[in-house]
């Protein structure tokens, strides 16, 4: 017999599963869970979060969440959405910092949200050089500023602080 | 304190973010450089942002069934309760500049004091807007000392901008019987103790501009009971017509 406690970790953990493949529609290279955007796991719903206030994204990621659980059968399971604790780029997961690493983006510094946002020269995702400087605070979308480094002069976004 | 007075608090705070980020949405493609285009546009999303959680608050308030598209698509312009500062029209980039300048340090501060809120969603969404808002302020205010302290006519242009938008602030500052019992339950912000640190903060911007403080005139109020300028109707009619001429329609 399975107690209902294990059963309730079992689903968290085949859910967290499930989620872990669907990826951010701007940012594909990191997916929901490694984002932060999951906040919790509980009998019979998914409770996720925004990133940004006017994040486009956040109904396209909703729709991806629902047909990832709709495939895998948890078609009862509910989506909520919270706004409280808000979001910080603390809780992008270590995998998630060195996939938008990979992937071009410059990740933002841990516990960088407690910091002033006049700050810290971004480090070069490609050549690791921190010689590098902000030729736009606001990007291609409302996550990221636009960077370039001055050792390898290659432009690249960053993640970022919030 | 009644759900009413609520009901009237989000609307407030949700139309200022609303008809700014309209607003800001007209200089998509026109801006000055790139860089800009995509700041304003990053701005005016993240007000819109803002209108969203603040005007669904206001209809779960309501229970009239009215979720934040129908109050931001189907209301009149009576019935919007916007400050005048926010749909003042965009003018040139320096009259943008100013208003924005104006608007997001307000802003700031109060959001500031609404993470405070006994209003469990007022607090979550000011917690979560405060940490965009200050970006904007630091836009704002970057730009007011690169166009004050620039060429002749770029100080002229920003001096003229904020001139026209001075008028305005006092609204913002403003405290009427519909909110006063808010702020006695610890749910709004008593913006008029606000006047202080932001008139502090106007003034050493404006001194690394090499900018005067405007000449005290007469405050332009009603924005809050819905008597608008003209400009209003007529951003409400490019926002809103899609809705009106096809109800409900999606995409």
């Amino acid at each position: 017999m399975v107690s209902a406690l294990s059963v309730t970790v079992s689903l968290r953990d085949r859910v967290l599963e499930i989620l872990s493949a669907v990826h951010d529609p701007e940012i594909p290279c990191i997916s929901v869970v490694d984002l932060g955007i999951v906040r919790a796991v509980r009998d019979g719903a998914v409770v996720i979060t925004p990133t940004y206030t006017g994040c486009p994204a956040t109904i396209a990621i909703e729709a991806s969440i629902r047909a990832a659980l709709d495939r895998a059968g948890l078609a009862d399971m509910k989506i909520e959405t919270t706004l409280s604790p808000p979001w910080t780029t603390d809780w992008i997961s270590e995998k998630g910092r060195e996939e938008l690493r990979i992937y071009g983006i410059a990740p933002p510094p841990r516990g960088a949200a407690k910091q002033s946002l006049r700050e810290q020269a971004a480090k070069c995702p490609r050549c690791g050089s921190s010689s590098t400087e902000e030729l736009s605070r606001f990007g291609s979308t409302p996550c990221k500023a636009l960077h370039r480094c001055l050792s390898c002069r290659e432009p690249f976004d960053l993640f970022k602080c919030h | 304190m009644s759900d009413k007075a609520l009901f009237e608090y989000a609307c407030r705070l949700g139309d200022d973010s609303l008809i700014l980020g309209q607003r800001l949405s007209e200089w998509c493609g026109h801006a000055p450089m790139l860089e800009i285009d995509l700041s304003l546009a990053n701005i005016g999303l993240d007000l819109i942002g803002q209108a969203t959680h603040f005007l669904k608050l206001a209809g779960d308030v309501e229970g009239k069934g009215r979720d934040a598209d129908a109050l931001a698509f189907r209301r009149d312009v009576l019935d919007f309760r916007n400050c005048l500062l926010v749909e003042q029209p965009n003018g040139d980039f320096a009259q943008t500049i100013a208003r924005q300048f104006l608007f997001s340090n307000w802003q700031e501060l109060l959001f500031r004091d609404l993470t405070r809120s006994r209003n469990e969603t007022i607090a979550a969404i000011a917690a979560k807007a405060v940490k965009e808002v200050a970006y904007h302020t630091r836009f704002a205010d970057e730009w007011m000392v690169r166009l004050g302290d620039g060429t002749d006519e770029s100080r002229g242009r920003i001096a003229a901008g904020l001139d026209w938008m001075w008028r305005f602030v006092d609204e913002l500052f403003e405290v009427d019987a519909a909110i006063a019992p808010l702020i006695a339950a610890g749910i709004g912000a008593d913006v008029r103790a606000l006047r202080t640190e932001w008139d502090a903060r106007v003034a050493k911007t404006l001194a690394d501009a090499t900018l005067e403080l405007p000449k005290p005139r007469r405050a332009t109020l009603g924005g809050r009971a819905g008597h608008h300028s003209e400009h209003l109707g007529h951003l409400l009619s490019e926002m809103q017509f899609l809705q009106r001429a096809y109800p409900g329609a999606t995409w």
